[in-house]
């Protein structure tokens, strides 16, 4: 089944008189339980294409659909209602709320998806579990280490129990112990769940994780390869 | 609404101290607006007191034609046989003390030093006289058979410099338009803490009054002190005759009620400055917030947190800023008008004006309703003020704000 279709997108980012094309025209096709890395150079387009799948941003022209919608003309209230129960975030900076502990900050989407209280704290130390953190629960951000709050992220991510996770360099920010760790979570997740998961990279170390691999250059998909066909290639 | 609440509590803890400092700003203007609020009342209150103790009485009972401005000594427009009015007045339940008077314009001159007065001739024995009485502050006090005896406010004496058994003379005008001049002794310095009055005003017994003014058996008023001023219309019906007028304190006083009004009017301007110096120091807190978090309005966006939400949790703070700065400012407030209720705030001389009798001091006097109104007030102004950045937080595109500090 299909999670996410990208029809000839182009994004076009105006500073003052300047116009920067992010992306000249992509077309893709993601299915769900994929695992799929977008990978290229900085100022490829990667990020561009990672919010536009995420209901962040919106195209200059062409067509996002998420899950069956056309996402490109929804207003900011309704790709909030998109992004809050459907699609997952995890960022390259640890984007956890400060002042919220690990468990507050992973129960914080329940919480706007109406989940009750019960269900919330089952649902909360499940994942506390499955990204091995339980016994940091109540640590605030500042009291875990990098990899520890990537980990927290990706619980927040899956909390709502989303059709998509996109993660924007997922392990940038992490040395090569703690990446490995956020990445193996992040893979048995996917297998265990069977969410998708579509990640930004240019980390060598990361692309190996990836099922599919679609590489952006200036603006555009210049290769779309299974896993086996890069690993061989690489 | 709770988890709202809990986050925007620990949003304010993030840096407690310009929170405190916010919030400190809105209980200083508060106590503030508190203190001029009671200041105002004391004021106000204090010098209808003054004003209905001293001079006006809640009623006065005179002649059709008196005019008080002109202080007529004619027969016609005096009232005859005041002793016998003022006894019948005195009959009714609710008056507590009925008294004739008799207003006389005068000069009162010592070597070469002279001073306009207004001659005011009293029945010492009346409870209506009792605030001179009890003002005392040497001498003696008069007795209705005193012939040459006077009283006089303390800052006229200290003008003239007298004291009791000094020698005066005071001319006087006459009911037949002449004037007169008598030799006097002063018996008595009075003070009623009212410069304005005690500066300009003399006693000497009815009967004296009377004779040097030619003006036999008459008074220019019955001067009517009340158990309970709301019952001053009431009396006032009873009272009316074809005979005389009958004037309340409210129609006597008025000029004091159009001076509450315009220090109302004033008031409202002076509310609207503190709370809009103090408005401005919660914005600036609460847009520096707002930018200081940007990232995270972004990561809670993107999570689907949507904007009236991210509009709420702003408004959140601003409300707990608000309720911190009202109790601090009401504790504040309460304490310093407590304090100037009881001290009071010494102003001197400043009701000059025989129409409006301020005394020296102001007691503070602080209303269940101003503080009320004053409260929510401030509430509803740094609501108002935490709308600008809420709107501002709410209005951010989540993929702006999630690259801001990147």
């Amino acid at each position: 089944m299909e999670v996410t279709k990208i029809e000839n997108v182009t994004r076009t980012f105006k500073l003052g008189n300047l116009e920067t094309q992010a992306l000249r025209g992509v077309s893709l096709s993601i299915e769900s339980g994929e695992f799929t890395a977008l990978v290229g150079p900085s100022g490829s387009g990667k990020t561009t294409l990672l919010q536009l799948i995420g209901c962040l941003d919106q195209p200059t022209s062409g067509h996002v659909y998420v899950n069956g919608t056309d996402v490109s003309k929804l207003n900011r209230n309704q790709r909030a209602d998109m992004r809050r129960g459907t699609i997952g975030f995890i960022f390259q900076f640890f984007a956890l709320i400060p002042t919220l502990t690990a468990y507050e900050n992973i129960e914080m989407p329940l919480l706007l998806n109406g989940y009750n209280a019960s269900e919330r704290r089952e649902r909360v130390t499940e994942l506390l579990q499955a990204v091995d953190l339980a016994d940091r629960a109540n640590h605030r951000p500042d009291q875990l280490s990098g990899g520890e709050q990537q980990r927290v992220a990706i619980a927040r991510a899956l909390a709502p129990k989303p059709a998509l996770i996109l993660a924007d360099e997922p392990t940038a920010n992490l040395d090569t112990p703690n990446g490995k760790q956020v990445m193996e979570t992040m893979t048995r997740l996917n297998q265990e769940t069977g969410v998708t998961f579509v990640f930004a990279t240019h980390d060598p170390r990361v692309i190996q994780y990836a099922r599919r691999v679609i590489t952006l250059r200036d603006g555009v998909i210049v290769e779309n390869h299974e896993a086996e066909e890069i690993s061989m290639g690489v | 609404m709770i988890q709202l609440f809990k986050m925007a509590l620990r949003d304010l803890g993030r840096n407690r101290r310009r929170s405190f400092f916010s919030s400190l700003a809105l209980a200083i203007g508060l106590a503030l607006l508190l203190l001029m609020a009671s200041f105002i009342n004391g004021e106000m209150s204090g010098a209808m007191d003054a004003t209905i103790r001293l001079q006006s009485g809640h009623l006065q009972v005179r002649a059709e034609s008196y005019d008080m401005n002109k202080t007529s000594l004619k027969w016609e427009d005096l009232v005859a046989n005041p002793d016998q009015v003022a006894a019948q007045v005195a009959t009714l339940a609710p008056v507590k003390a009925a008294s004739p008077r008799l207003f006389a314009s005068g000069i009162i001159s010592v070597g070469d030093e002279s001073a306009g007065v207004r001659v005011f001739g009293i029945d010492p024995a009346s409870e209506a006289n009792a605030p001179y009485r009890d003002g005392l502050i040497s001498g003696d006090f008069l007795i209705p058979s005193d012939r040459q005896g006077v009283l006089i406010g303390e800052p006229l004496a200290k003008k003239l410099d007298l004291k009791p058994g000094d020698q005066i003379n005071i001319s006087v005008n006459t009911s037949n338009g002449d004037v007169d001049e008598q030799l006097f002794f002063v018996r008595g310095i009075y003070t009623t803490e009212t410069s304005g009055f005690d500066k300009s005003t003399i006693f000497m017994p009815l009967a004296k009054a009377q004779t040097i003014t030619q003006t036999e058996n008459h008074a220019s008023t019955i001067f009517v002190l009340l158990k309970d001023t709301q019952q001053t219309g009431a009396v006032a019906s009873a009272l009316r005759s074809s005979n005389y007028k009958v004037l309340t304190w409210m129609q006597m006083n008025e000029v004091i009620v159009q001076f509450e009004d315009l220090a109302n009017s004033y008031m409202v301007i002076f509310y609207l400055i503190i709370l809009g110096i103090t408005a401005t120091v919660i914005i600036n807190t609460l847009i520096m917030a707002v930018f200081e978090r940007t990232r995270e309005i972004g990561i809670l966006s993107a999570i689907g947190m949507k904007s009236r939400r991210i509009l709420a949790m702003f408004l959140a703070e601003s409300t707990l800023l608000a309720v911190g700065g009202i109790i601090m400012g009401l504790i504040l407030g309460l304490l310093v008008t407590a304090y100037f209720e009881r001290y009071g705030f010494h102003i001197g001389d400043y009701g000059t004006t025989a129409d409006l009798l301020i005394g020296n001091t102001i007691y503070a006097k602080l209303r269940m309703d101003d503080t009320v109104n004053l409260s929510v007030l401030a509430l509803i102004v740094t609501l108002l003020a935490g709308l600008y950045p809420a709107v501002l937080a709410s209005r951010m595109e989540p993929v702006d704000a999630l690259r801001a500090g990147q």
